[in-house]
């Protein structure tokens, strides 16, 4: 029971936002000493684990021709593109750009998007700008923060649901890593990209009919706050009246 | 043969030399500890192919890795200044290339594919072209030397330091967080040498009810998700679900089939990534970014969607793995 105890090492570590390299070190050394290791030994199995584990960091072969596009104007492309789709509402703007970056994600181009390099100079702003021109007014607070939430929720769960279908994510290498090393298997990573697929699908379909549902919703809340606003109006002139 | 050892060499230099680099870069206020861990990672990536024979003793690579490990720790390494052309000069190469810039790029996944399908089967002279088992991985490998030579052809770029500093300044940004994902199938396998995985494993088939799957799978899935919303990270609930429910119960006790119970289970735990605000790169700062009042915004408008992906995650481990 007591080699447990490695285990609550993580999760109180990383609860507590340690340096995550530390605590997968302590937890390690702590684990191995309770369970009855030799200090030998332990470094023994940090030394056999990493030398078959070391697929997972492959995916660092891949980092100079992502370099070297980025370099020559490979996000800029990527905002080009995704400007194009200007006129439509916001929902089926966030809609489409959930499905643009599921599937460059699917193929490796995890980095084209993010809440640096694509949601705030430019997801965010086109869908407040086609919320803005249906309303026909600009966006009160609530609604423009509204609107700026589901940008980035449509980035970050784009990016979650497409990237395990591309077969060097960190992700997918880490299953083949741990079970390769630790169960003596032969797991190929693309066989678990593929069974990421179906849930990849889900995901569209879920998010992508919340997003088109997000239309609805902010054409209703207009509706209310322009009531608001004309009631408003009207008490300002009543009151006016009764002076 | 092409062998896996021969990828992870090639990775290795990579490392190597990127290390050199850092070490002669002067803008880079902790340029030898940088270097440091980056050229001991890539020795660290030849010294491996010795311990997986055998030839080697593995201590003295425990040693290294726990030097990594306090190196990127106590944040002894740094970055650089970055070679990124301004963005107006980036512009206007996105302008003259156009889409043609997206052609390298997905020159990787597609080498991988048929690498890991169709040259899968060459043989020459009986043996096999790419070691088996390791073909999506030598895929990677091979696509992404592919995917530079079409990248410099395209571009015209002659130098191959260029990408190669590119690629160092992205190493650089992402920092020792490169390494985590590795260590964590480490910790993983020290886990169960340990005897973790049996001790969890004892405890989870004392608490569930026999041969009930579809009770398992769901706690699996709602222990992914909901170790990960604790930690803010899949990638350190993984090894600790897997070793106690997934592995033993799941796959070894009722016959799942293996890539399919993993891959949904790491999916499971994105779940509870989307609405923990412990993962605060994906959650809070982008709040920030987006100068929100409200810093949970993004996971408000998350949540629904992720309750109902775990419960797609559910039934189609239960329909499809078994």
């Amino acid at each position: 029971m007591i080699v447990l105890l490695g285990v609550l090492v993580v999760i109180l570590g990383f609860a507590t936002r340690r340096n995550p390299l530390l605590v997968v070190g302590a937890a390690g050394i702590i684990t191995g000493l309770l369970g009855k290791l030799s200090p030998q030994e332990v470094l023994a199995s940090f030394g056999n684990s990493f030398a078959s584990a070391r697929s997972v960091t492959v995916f660092v072969i891949t980092l100079p021709v992502i370099g070297l596009l980025e370099r020559y104007g490979l996000q800029e492309q990527a905002r080009t593109l995704i400007g194009k789709l200007g006129k439509l509402t916001t929902g089926r703007f966030l809609t489409l750009y959930l499905l643009i970056r599921q599937l460059t994600a699917s193929v490796g181009l995890t980095s084209i998007g993010g809440p640096a390099q694509s949601v705030r100079p430019l997801i965010a702003p086109m869908a407040e700008a086609a919320a803005e021109a249906k309303a026909g007014r600009p966006l009160p607070q609530k609604l423009r923060e509204k609107v700026r939430s589901h940008a980035s929720g449509a980035d970050t769960i784009g990016v979650f649901f497409g990237e395990d279908c591309f077969i060097a994510i960190g992700s997918i290498l880490l299953i083949t890593g741990f079970v390769n090393s630790t169960y003596d298997q032969h797991l190929e990573p693309l066989h678990l990209a593929l069974w990421a697929i179906p849930s990849a699908i889900c995901a569209f379909l879920i998010h992508g009919a919340r997003l088109l549902n997000l239309d609805r919703q902010l054409e209703r809340e207009l509706a209310v706050t322009a009531a608001e606003n004309d009631l408003a109006a009207h008490a300002g002139t009543r009151t006016e009246d009764a002076k | 043969m092409i062998k896996s050892e021969y990828f992870f060499w090639l990775v290795g230099a990579v490392f190597l030399v990127m290390a050199a680099q850092m070490a002669i870069d002067r803008t880079n206020p902790k340029r030898f500890g940088s270097a440091a861990f980056w050229g001991l990672l890539g020795a660290a990536f030849f010294y491996s192919t010795g311990v997986v024979d055998e030839s080697l003793p593995a201590e003295p690579l425990g040693v290294v890795v726990l030097v990594l490990i306090v190196l990127g720790g106590f944040g002894l390494t740094g970055k650089g200044e970055s070679h990124t052309p301004p963005r107006e000069k980036r512009a206007a190469s996105a302008a003259r290339f156009g889409n043609k810039l997206f052609l390298p790029a997905l020159t990787i996944p597609v080498v991988a594919m048929i690498c890991a399908t169709l040259v899968k089967n060459w043989k020459i002279g009986g043996e096999p072209v790419l070691e088996p088992g390791y073909e999506t991985i030598l895929g990677l490998g091979v696509g992404a030397v592919a995917a530079l030579a079409v990248g410099m052809v395209l571009l015209r770029e002659r130098k191959v330091s260029v990408p190669l500093h590119s690629g160092r300044n992205m190493l650089e940004s992402m920092g020792w967080a490169l390494l985590l994902p590795q260590l964590l199938s480490v910790l993983g396998s020290i886990f169960q040498t340990a005897g973790v995985g049996d001790q969890v494993g004892r405890i989870t088939e004392a608490v569930l009810p026999d041969g009930q799957r579809l009770v398992a799978v769901a706690v699996y899935c709602g222990g992914m998700a909901l170790f990960t919303i604790v930690m803010g990270n899949a990638f350190a609930a993984f090894p600790v679900m897997t070793a106690a429910i997934g592995w033993p119960v799941l796959i070894e006790q009722m016959n799942g089939n293996a890539p399919a119970v993993l891959a949904i289970g790491m999916l499971c735990g994105f779940c509870g990534t989307l609405v923990t605000p412990m993962a605060a790169n994906f959650n809070l700062v982008p709040a920030a970014l987006l100068e929100l009042k409200d810093q949970y915004g993004p996971i408000k408008a998350q949540l629904p969607t992720a309750a109902a992906l775990l419960v797609c995650n559910v039934v189609i481990m239960a329909l499809f793995a078994f």
